[in-house]
């Protein structure tokens, strides 16, 4: 992550502030979502709006879209895949068990 | 402070270098680019801690779903909602007072901060009047627990197990408690970043400090942007 005194071309404030309406918008829908019935997608549709909003306070917030280092997006990429074996192992243990 | 290190100027850089370069780092780039390495991996940690929190909370939920659904109809969404939209405005305030300090702009930087903490204070008030709810209606997991003839959504008649339901609610006050926990912490770092702030300790060329208490605050956000739905959005459309 890397901030140059002299920021480029461009402010970065137009972005920033596309970025906090999203996630506003991105509040509202999810809750605005969970009041309708999607049957089993409820739960889906909440999860995917959360994890757009994360990816933009991620990549944008964080500064993570403009870090040069590789190392770094490695480091980060490779957090997320061990949260995600440890939930998907967990609920292919869980899921998959037929006694009550 | 590198300042008693004077004449020792290493080869390669020149004698007009910040003096909050530290001389192990070869260029300020290098040093600002390893602290924010520092403060990711750290953040990897942190994703563990709760990622183990959030892995229990899935497998009793998909275990006890009515009783969870009933549960979570009994903690206050609006406020949930509210208290999301407050951190997504510190985190606003957060890169603004970054790009201030980017920028020269000393008195916005100041602001920013000091709205940040203000933010992240009200976070935390609307969090204490949702847990005094929680202790008035006796949906804190100890003794005092009570949780009867609490109907699960969309199935009329059929009633929560108390016991599960407990578990939710421990669940609830370990995740929004460990989660407050760390605001609270984001609160005292702000704090010092303020004073530093103040002092003039700020550039354009050095403000890593700020950037990287700015990714703490945000991976606090993060973790509360997900905390929302999971828990209180739970088959609200009963």
């Amino acid at each position: 992550m890397s901030a140059h005194s002299d920021h480029s071309k461009s402010s970065p404030l137009p972005t920033y502030f596309a970025v906090w309406i999203a996630l506003l918008v991105g509040t509202g829908l999810t809750y605005y979502a969970a009041k309708l019935d999607l049957g089993p997608f409820n739960a889906a549709v909440a999860l995917i709006i959360a994890t757009t909003k994360a990816l933009l306070v991620t990549l944008f917030f964080m500064h993570l879209r403009h870090a040069s280092e590789k190392l770094l997006k490695l480091v980060v990429f490779s957090t997320i895949f061990f949260l995600f074996l440890l939930l998907a192992l967990s609920m292919a243990d869980f899921g998959t068990r037929l006694w009550s | 402070m590198p300042d008693s290190q004077t004449a020792t100027a290493a080869r390669g850089h020149s004698l007009g270098h910040n003096p909050a370069l530290l001389h192990h780092f070869a260029t300020e780039e290098q040093q600002r680019n390893s602290a924010s390495f520092g403060m990711w991996i750290f953040l990897s940690t942190e994703v563990m801690f709760f990622g183990g929190l959030f892995c229990a909370y899935l497998i009793y939920r998909l275990k006890y779903f009515g009783d969870f659904a009933a549960a979570s109809s009994s903690i206050d969404a609006a406020l949930g909602g509210t208290n999301t939209a407050v951190l997504i405005c510190s985190s606003l305030t957060v890169v603004l007072a970054i790009w201030a300090a980017q920028t020269s702009r000393r008195g916005l930087m100041l602001l920013m901060l000091a709205l940040t903490m203000v933010f992240g204070c009200a976070f935390l008030g609307i969090k204490g009047v949702e847990y005094r709810d929680k202790f008035v209606e006796h949906h804190v997991p100890g003794p005092s627990f009570s949780f009867e003839h609490e109907e699960i959504p969309g199935h009329p008649g059929q009633y929560a197990n108390p016991r599960h339901a407990e578990i939710f609610f421990a669940l609830y006050f370990i995740m929004t408690g460990l989660h407050a926990l760390h605001m609270v912490i984001g609160l005292g770092i702000f704090a010092w970043l303020f004073w530093m702030a103040y002092k003039g300790r700020f550039t354009p060329e050095y403000h890593t400090p700020l950037e990287i208490g700015g990714l703490y605050w945000h991976f606090v956000d993060i973790v509360w942007i997900y905390l929302f739905p999971l828990l209180y959005l739970i088959d609200r459309h009963r």
